[in-house]
């Protein structure tokens, strides 16, 4: 099957499993409360947050056009909210008629906002597109390496002994090792592809929550009712499911928030050495670094990526604040 | 306390000992020795051209286990090697690559000094004053302004530095290095600035959140009861107190003032440590790479192992626990 | 005739709430003259402790004190400009603490710490501050106090940091001793040993004592005269003979007929009904109508006023009020 199918197929999953998740969570009066806090103290920022996010859901969804009509390549409906062919040959100013060097006529003269690149590429239809890589870098990426710490500093905290002490050991190892270094060396073996970069990223980006799962896993071992269901003989997954990891859920929320921001702004870096994810805004903005020692300067492609990246990063860092004040555990137990 | 020491500098060996491994796996299994000379030698390289390259870079033996003499294999060749710092020769250059790490790493620390120490300089006086006036709209600003600086990616300070202060105001030179002292600064002012403004907004939030929490506590309020002045109350016995957790984390940093900073040294020409690695990535040279993940390993577990025992000095209750 | 210490009148402190600001202090009077010890007493959130720190500006924020007149040792304190006000703070009044181990800074030798409080108020050198802190705890009882001034809090036990906190209170002179609860933390026989310590102090040096307590056994041991508090407000004031040996407002009796040691063995334990109602949620009249055995028709309407009785005894209740009357 065409890879465009697949991906529809796994956004509409994972808007599947959003949704259910939004609705099992709103039973719940502590996370309705903090929820509702949240949209109290940062409107603004999760407005962004959201904008970002619905962009980056309409350059996920694509398809092909009836045979016979339209382009052969899988279209997504970002794409399909600018014209057809919307290219042009060089470089042109925003909102210009003819192109920047040369002054040769455009095909769409006027219509580009930001202006075109190099390529002719419209330079707003590539920033806005970029919210997709961002939010994939920032989601898979967590969706990888969240489940990991939980599943190792969980196990660890829990079970104690020779896990705890392997654990432990592998955190240490990997830990010690410098991430940047690290990653570079996993894409360059793995490829560099986009899931590739996610999973690089993953299996760096994974330790330190596990070391704080493993702290509070530890705490929570030692908690009365933990006590009084195993000494009830509840077994040991169900304690650790329905007891030990519903008391994670809110340092999760805050690890994925928080690495988020740290997550896109790595992918940056990587683009700038040439191991980045196609058409982010690292990409971009490592691309127009040299134009801007042209002479009369070309200012806008660079501007754009940076915008759009700041603008994501912050919203995030913004959100990131509000909700780890929330979810603080003083301030949870005094709510509850 | 002795005993606590002898236990971690044991943990530390063990760390280095699985560090070796996971860099052995990295490295030799998931790109096969044939990858790594064709990436040396030529796509199109004939076998044979192959098998030497390997032959001369210690490609040949096999990985874990050599039936005809055991203990002749890359997995205790890496071990012997790392451990004894015999790094032997680039993949790309064939240069030794000890020597080109002892010449990178002091125009590494010729900026990371600096940097690290007007950082902290600038970072601890611009909290103080902000958690001086908590609360009040001096504090709320400097947050937001905290926050803001945070957001912006490093590579936009580079090219907003280097546009504005090189190029537009001809402040700077934009990129290079010298190893005469009147001449360094010139173009190191321009990697310390932009490190200052990356590091400046983590560093305020931080360490304001410290002094703020120190603020808070009862041994304050005593102080206060006593007579003392809130200046007095910050300066002597918050800064004092909070030294504790600021310590662990400047400590931490001291190993990188010697590996200095990729994107940094990259964009501003400095031959460190930061752009021979960069080097290495661009040429895939494993060899190099290996050897300064290696180094960059040990630096960071000696940090640890410092930091630790300088949270022992500085606390007395460790101390004299 | 002594001169008075501590005058207190009106004292509002406010803190916000979810309906605006509450007033968790509001409207206490208090009185205090050279070597008396007065002791305020009253269970948790009553407003004590306020009322402690507020004599020194101490409120936290976001409190405010919001009303009323202290003047202690003859200076109007809240008017006093900062300069003064950090002078009066350790040379007027001096205040001790309830938890010795986190009111102590843990990083400096509690040595340090006393000369500290000596050379803020005191032009003296190193050296002869040094001495001075030594004649200080042993002045307070720490055994071996030259080498003790070199000890860092946590190597202390309970007993002896609250020794070091009273040493460090007691170093510029100061004529009011203020302490919040100063021995809630301490094993019950070091408990007696700290009580005794503070009678002897103030035995020797003629300081005044104002003593925040819950505790009615040490109220007993200690004060001259007693200041019982309830929901931000004083319920009943009086000589310790009268408030405790003759009570007259209904939540002092209940106080003092709720002490397990009094109560006759296997009869149940005599209880107050209901709990303290929270700052902001004052029930309107008497705050305590609704736990009161004796309250009747004005009580749930009308704050009561002060209804004085013999011997500078006063309680604040619709009930005595009526007794008084008829």
């Amino acid at each position: 099957m065409p890879l465009h199918i697949w991906i529809n197929g796994a956004v509409a999953l994972f808007v599947l499993g959003a949704a259910v998740a939004t609705w099992r969570l709103r039973r719940n009066a502590l996370w309705r409360e903090a929820g509702r806090e949240l949209w109290r103290r940062r409107p603004l920022a999760l407005a962004f947050v959201a904008l970002y996010s619905a962009l980056a859901l309409c350059d996920s969804i694509s398809w092909i056009d009836a045979e016979g009509t339209g382009v052969r390549e899988p279209r997504s409906l970002l794409v399909r909210a600018f014209p057809v062919d919307f290219q042009e040959a060089s470089y042109s100013a925003p909102l210009a008629d003819v192109e920047f060097y040369g002054g040769q006529p455009l095909q769409h003269p006027g219509a580009h906002w930001l202006g075109t690149d190099i390529l002719g590429r419209d330079v707003l239809l590539q920033a806005l597109r970029g919210a997709r890589v961002a939010l994939l870098v920032g989601g898979l990426t967590s969706l990888i390496a969240i489940p990991l710490a939980l599943l190792f500093g969980v196990a660890a905290g829990y079970r104690g002994g020779w896990l705890d002490d392997l654990v432990l050991f592998l955190i240490s190892v990997l830990f010690a090792m410098p991430g940047l270094l690290l990653l570079i060396a996993l894409i360059m073996a793995l490829g560099r592809g986009p899931v590739q970069v996610c999973v690089a990223l993953g299996v760096t980006g994974w330790v330190s929550f596990a070391r704080l799962a493993r702290g509070e896993t530890l705490k929570l071992r030692e908690l009365d009712y933990v006590q009084a269901a195993r000494a009830l003989g509840v077994s040991e997954l169900r304690i650790i499911v329905r007891h030990v990891v519903p008391n994670l859920m809110h340092l999760v929320v805050i690890t994925f928030v928080l690495m988020f921001s740290s997550l896109v702004l790595t992918e940056a870096v990587l683009a700038w050495l040439g191991l980045g994810i196609d058409g982010s805004w690292g990409q971009m903005i490592d691309r127009a670094r040299d134009e801007l020692s042209r002479d009369p300067i070309i200012w806008w492609n660079l501007t754009a990526a940076s915008a759009a990246l700041f603008g994501l990063i912050l919203a995030v860092n913004l959100v990131g604040d509000a909700v780890r004040d929330i979810l603080d555990p003083r301030t949870l137990r005094e709510r509850a | 306390m002795l005993a606590y020491l002898a236990r971690r500098l044991a943990w530390g060996v063990v760390t280095v000992i699985g560090v070796l491994l996971f860099l052995f796996v990295l490295f030799f299994t998931l790109a096969t020795p044939d990858d790594i000379a064709r990436k040396a030698v030529g796509e199109k390289a004939p076998q044979a051209v192959l098998d030497q390259w390997k032959l001369n870079h210690g490609y040949d033996k096999p990985r874990f286990w050599n039936p005809e003499s055991p203990g002749d294999t890359m997995l205790a060749e890496h071990f012997r090697r790392m451990l004894t710092f015999d790094f032997g020769n680039s993949d790309a250059d064939d240069t030794p690559i000890g020597a080109r790490l002892r010449s990178g790493a002091g125009p590494s620390l010729a900026f990371t000094l600096p940097l690290f120490v007007a950082g902290l300089a600038l970072g601890i006086s611009l909290s103080l004053f902000v958690a001086f006036f908590r609360d009040t709209y001096i504090d709320r600003m400097g947050t937001v302004l905290a926050v803001l600086a945070m957001s912006v990616s490093m590579l936009l300070y580079i090219i907003g530095v280097q546009f504005l202060l090189g190029k537009l105001l001809r402040w700077f030179p934009i990129s290079g290095f010298d190893y005469s002292p009147d001449v360094m600064i010139r173009f190191l002012a321009m990697p310390v600035i932009v490190g200052l403004l990356a590091g400046i907004g983590g560093d305020l939030r931080f360490f304001r959140t410290v002094f703020v929490e120190e603020s808070g506590r009862d041994y304050v309020r005593t102080a206060r009861a006593k007579g003392c002045g809130e200046g007095r109350i910050m300066g002597r016995h918050v800064l004092r107190n909070s030294l504790i957790p600021i310590l662990t984390n400047v400590v931490m940093a001291i190993p990188f003032l010697f590996t200095g900073s990729l994107l940094l040294e990259s964009f501003f020409g400095i031959p460190g440590l930061g752009s021979i690695t960069v080097d290495a990535v661009n040429a895939n040279d494993f060899a190099t790479l290996r050897v300064v993940v290696y180094i960059d390993s040990l630096l960071f577990i000696a940090g640890q192992i410092a930091t630790d025992f300088s949270y022992t000095l500085a606390d007395p209750r460790v101390r004299f626990g | 005739m002594s001169e008075r210490v501590l005058e207190v009148e009106g004292l509002v402190v406010t803190f916000p709430g979810d309906t605006g600001r509450t007033a968790v202090v509001d409207h206490v009077d208090l009185t205090l003259d050279a070597g008396e010890a007065l002791a305020l007493v009253g269970e948790s959130g009553c407003g004590k402790s306020m009322t402690a720190l507020s004599l020194l500006r101490l409120v936290p924020k976001p409190g405010r004190i919001e009303a009323g007149r202290i003047q202690i040792a003859g200076q109007d304190v809240l008017t006093l400009p900062i300069p003064a006000l950090r002078s009066l703070r350790g040379r007027g009044a001096a205040m001790v603490f309830q938890e010795p181990m986190t009111s102590l800074n843990p990083v400096l030798t509690v040595g340090a710490q006393v000369v500290e409080a000596i050379r803020l108020h005191e032009r003296v050198g190193a050296n002869a501050a040094r001495r001075r802190a030594a004649e200080l705890f042993a002045h307070v009882g720490i055994p071996d106090p030259e080498a003790r001034l070199d000890a860092y809090p946590h190597q202390l036990s309970g007993g002896m940091k609250q020794r070091a906190m009273i040493a460090i209170a007691l170093a510029a002179r100061p004529k009011l001793l203020i302490a919040d609860e100063p021995t809630t933390a301490l094993d019950v026989t070091i408990q007696a040993q700290i009580l005794d310590l503070l009678r002897d102090l103030r035995r020797d040096s003629g300081m005044a004592l104002l003593l925040i307590t819950h505790d009615l056994g040490i109220v007993n041991e200690v004060a001259d005269r007693v200041a019982v508090m309830y929901a931000g407000q004083l319920v009943e004031t009086g000589s310790r003979e009268l408030v405790l040996g003759a009570a007259r407002h209904p939540y002092t009796q209940g106080l003092l007929r709720s002490i397990p040691a009094l109560a006759p063995r296997g009869a149940r334990l005599s209880e107050i009904p209901g709990s303290v109602p929270s700052a902001g949620a004052w029930p309107s009249g008497c705050r305590f109508h609704p736990r009161c055995p004796r309250a009747f028709e004005p009580c749930p309407r009308i704050d009561p006023g002060w209804t004085e009785l013999r011997a500078g005894q006063r309680a604040r209740c619709h009930a005595v009020a009526k007794e008084e009357a008829s």
